[in-house]
């Protein structure tokens, strides 16, 4: 447990020294910082991966029938003189969204923020179990490495779509993803889901247990809260998606037929009788809806302590806010059949979920509303971070907005699976997430590497993105109105989409240029690590705990005594103090209103 | 070589960013060792630059509104989807003045209050009135769409049809359509995925009675006005019909059966002499004069619309609308199973 913790102070300052215990420290790691540093980075090497796939295909989107040289030296037998192979196209698809979705937005997002910011702002040494932790890491490690040697095997990686459909991805008949690529990929979500239930697991009862003495859960910041929520919803609903792929395992490898029934493929009758793809549909959805949100509540709680630091301003309606991300919690888990209104699934149960699906609609807009007021009469200080949450309230306006449409199951048969659908949930999932997955870095990174980033890159690096962002997926609502479908390897085959090339050139340019200005970031982060300015102890001015405990990375956080708590996290500008900030540990007044 | 020409380029490239670092450091040194911190100049900068953005983000969504928006589908060419169009439009209005509002707002703030220093914010930290108003008015708001989009949902499936609808069943398979009419007596014989063999390409049980009359072809015509009830099936993957013209869209579903059904209101004909599709087809043949594809003429499509394998992109069928004589012509000449088999 956190108490029995070795509270020496290891010099963090040299990283040639100490080779007995080099494992210890930078691998097989224990303490939490190390742990959210090691998540963050497996998360940006993934990231940059998946970005990178997204700019192959939209080459062939944009290009379809022109040979680029350099697609054949980087994809081999896929590109046969540059000319990209269709199932290569599915393949990158499909990856790039698992990488995105399940790498860079569950893991690198929530894995790092949770693992650093959890025992820092609660006041705690460690997490509840270290061991656990490092477990969680490793898993995620594996689950990487088993995913990225799926891209080097003969019949290529998973190519049916992030969501992996069977039968589609049940039969190597059907397409050669569905080979040896496809049992990677079940193996790598298996350990993911591993290591993803063994740290919601730890920051659960990290939260509820190791709280400091006054931090009441009415006084934890709204990160906490995020991250709290979070891993509930994760623990709830990854467990499906772990029965939804053994038993897709069961059926591909053991000759089960859970999903399987009444299948000719290739010429060849099956034996399968009697089970249902709906079946998978359903279960993958009880996760992949939840999902979203394990995706994007973190993001918003990161949003939420960026805003009212750098707004200089208590956050809006603070229990309105966690009122709004346990009601979105509870609805997520009743909304998953939005994704099914075509399916077969019976008509009633359409409308169910179109009434429950546009109900989240209301505690979203009481936040999207909350972070606009928190702005309001502010003292708005423009750090990077602080661009990249305003940012993030507005993709998750632009794209929320949309999914009242999605959401009403007869508006859904005109749209679903088009390119509208690849607007919406890119804007308000992707986007947003990756924004407040910016903010986190630029904001935390003194509390990480104990050095400063820089501030101009950081600028240069938001205003690209955001244009580049929205450059990209504003366009593909007007495709999807078009009729376009997603995850065509080309339009060429159909005349009537011909108007839409120019739209799709436009896509790819933006995507490109969004692109090459992560580089931006990547430069700006390794070179900031070592080169950049020593950090001062609370940099931002911000009240929370974190920023009382040393700059040096120690074991157990604090030297001493773990600070107490006598107040919230957002006592910004409070009248009756001289500064602007009143950090949690600060003493109340006497007669100091307020919680 | 190439490779080590490459790796020299490599290293010479990795060399000259040191020494821009090395300089740019050193022209730093002194002056900024506290570079994050926020001035004024940049709060105004960024302000401005907000503001700017939330100007560009309105005008560049006026510009692709008028630029795109003739390239969406056409008018709905079913009963239904009149409806649907009607619901959308409804929905599509709110959704866009709440962008009009919302995001003019964040961005005029973020603006409006950029820091300066010494000056304090307002603390300010809850309004419960003020949340009620923005708790309610969207429930409101929601409440009416989700009873309209109900309403509607229930609509398009349970359409008053004045006449008994036929019977067609959609069957996909890797990756072509294969449609196959009721017959007669508008009642489709049992099939199974087991009886497939040589030209029984959609697996017809012969020996049903029901199924002696069914029409099997590879092109799909719809009598206008006739409401057609679809079944679809499918061989091996799921795919889904798309009939984006008629708003009709269902999945395929091996070992299941799936239905949907509508009443297409324009002829193929029709649609062609339609003002916004002539100019439609104007401007997509004057693209592929240029790149010198033959001509195109409008034409209803069945799209499959879930990923299905490496020629998704390609499996795709004609549909055709046209008047009742005509199609009760071109059924008169197509083959029936007991003709065929």
């Amino acid at each position: 447990m956190a108490k029995k913790i070795n509270e020496e102070v290891i010099s963090n300052d040299d990283h040639e020294h100490h080779v007995e215990n080099f494992w210890t420290k930078y691998v097989f790691s224990m303490d939490h910082k190390m742990i959210g540093k090691q998540f963050l980075v497996t998360g940006m090497l993934m990231g940059v991966l998946g970005v990178f796939m997204s700019m192959l295909f939209r080459l062939q989107l944009a290009w379809p029938n022109e040979k680029f040289v350099i697609l054949e030296s980087i994809l081999g037998k896929w590109a046969p003189e540059g000319q990209m192979d269709p199932n290569i196209y599915l393949a990158l698809v499909t990856i790039h969204g698992t990488i995105m979705v399940f790498f860079v937005l569950t893991a690198g997002l929530s894995g790092t923020f949770s693992n650093l910011l959890i025992p820092l702002q609660i006041g705690a040494r460690d997490m509840a179990s270290g061991f656990l932790n490092m477990l969680s890491y490793w898993f995620f490690a594996a689950s990487s490495v088993v995913m990225v040697v799926s891209l080097f095997v003969e019949t290529g990686p998973a190519s049916g779509g992030w969501t992996v459909y069977p039968p589609l991805s049940a039969l190597p008949q059907a397409m050669p993803g569905s080979g040896a690529g496809m049992t990677l990929w079940l193996v790598s979500m298996t350990l993911f889901i591993a290591g993803s239930l063994l740290g919601s697991l730890n920051y659960i009862v990290t939260i509820i247990n190791l709280r400091t003495k006054g931090m009441s859960m009415d006084r934890l910041p709204l990160t906490i809260w995020a991250f709290f929520v979070t891993a509930i919803l994760g623990v709830l609903s990854f467990p499906v998606l772990l029965s939804a792929a053994l038993l897709l395992m069961f059926d591909r490898l053991l000759g089960t037929s859970f999903y399987l029934s009444d299948i000719m493929v290739a010429g060849e009758l099956l034996h399968n009788e009697g089970g249902s793809p709906v079946l998978y549909e359903h279960l993958f959805w009880f996760l992949g809806h939840p999902e979203v949100y394990i995706i994007l509540l973190p993001a918003l709680g990161i949003t939420s302590e960026v805003i009212a630091t750098n707004s200089r301003k208590p956050i809006f309606g603070y229990r309105a806010m966690i009122g709004s991300i346990l009601a979105i919690a509870f609805l997520s888990f009743i909304v998953w059949g939005h994704h099914m209104f075509i399916t077969g699934m019976n008509p009633f149960l359409g409308s169910v979920f179109t009434f429950t699906t546009l109900l989240i609609a209301i505690p979203s807009a009481v936040k999207a509303f909350n972070y606009i007021t928190t702005l309001w009469k502010g003292n708005i200080q423009f750090t990077p971070a602080m661009l990249f949450s305003i940012g993030l309230v507005s993709t998750f306006v632009a794209g929320g907005l949309t999914g009242i449409i999605l959401g009403d199951s007869a508006l859904d048969i005109n749209v679903h699976d088009t390119y509208f659908v690849v607007a919406h949930f890119h804007i308000v999932m992707g986007l947003s997430a990756i924004f407040g997955m910016f903010a986190g870095v630029y904001h935390w990174f003194p509390k990480m590497y104990r050095r400063m980033m820089n501030k101009t890159m950081g600028y240069f690096h938001f205003w690209l993105t955001f244009i580049s962002a929205y450059g990209v997926f504003f366009p593909m609502h007007f495709t999807g109105l078009a009729g376009l479908p997603r995850r065509y390897y080309s339009n060429a085959e159909f005349p009537m989409f011909d108007e839409l090339q120019d739209i799709n050139v436009i896509i790819t340019m933006f995507a490109i240029f969004g692109g090459i200005a992560q580089l931006i970031f990547l430069f700006n982060f390794f070179y900031s690590m070592w080169r950049g300015p020593v950090a001062p102890k609370n940099p931002w001015r911000s009240n929370t705990l974190e920023w009382t405990t040393e700059v040096e990375h120690i074991h157990g956080n604090w030297e001493g005594e773990i600070p107490t708590v006598h107040r919230w996290p957002y006592d910004y500008s409070k009248p009756g103090h001289d500064d602007d900030f009143v950090p949690q540990s600060i003493p109340r007044l006497k007669n100091e209103p307020g919680h | 070589m190439t490779g080590l020409l490459i790796a020299i380029v490599l290293f010479l490239l990795v060399l000259a960013i040191a020494q821009i670092i090395r300089i740019y450091e050193l022209a730093t040194k002194a002056s900024k060792r506290d570079e994050y911190v926020v001035t004024n100049k940049d709060n105004n900068y960024q302000g401005r630059l907000m503001l700017l953005f939330g100007f560009g983000l309105l005008a560049s969504f006026v510009w692709m509104v008028n630029t795109w928006s003739p390239l969406f589908l056409p008018k709905p060419s079913s009963l239904h989807g009149v409806e649907i169009d009607m619901l959308w439009d409804v929905s599509m209005g709110l959704i866009v003045v709440t962008f009009f509002i919302v995001q003019p707002i964040l961005f005029f703030f973020a603006y409006k209050y950029r820091g300066k220093e010494g000056q304090k914010a307002t603390y300010y930290e809850h309004n419960n009135k003020l949340e009620f108003v923005w708790t309610i008015v969207p429930a409101i708001v929601l409440a009416v769409l989700i009873v309209y989009g109900m309403t509607t949902w229930s609509n398009v499936w349970n359409p008053d049809n004045d006449e008994e609808p036929i019977v067609i069943e959609l069957y996909a398979q890797q990756f072509k359509w294969i449609a196959r009419y009721s017959g007669d007596d508008n009642t489709l014989g049992n099939a199974n995925v087991r009886l497939i063999q040589g030209v029984n390409t959609v697996g017809v049980d012969t020996m049903d009675v029901a199924s002696q009359d069914d029409i099997v072809v590879s092109e799909l015509h719809l009598p206008v006005g006739r409401p057609i009830k679809f079944l679809f099936r499918s061989q091996d993957v799921i795919h889904s019909a798309y009939m984006p013209h008629f708003r009709a869209q269902m999945n395929c579903v091996p070992g299941a059966q799936t239905s949907f059904q509508f009443t297409p209101t324009i002829t193929t004909e029709e649609i062609r002499t339609d003002p916004d599709v002539i100019q439609k087809v104007e401007r997509i043949n004057k693209i592929r004069l240029e790149a010198g594809k033959e001509f195109y003429e409008y034409d209803y499509l069945l799209l499959c619309n879930k990923v299905c394998g490496s020629a998704h992109y390609n499996m795709q069928m004609p549909l055709i609308v046209e008047t009742q004589a005509e199609y009760a012509q071109w059924l008169l000449q197509q083959k029936t199973v007991k003709e065929s088999i």
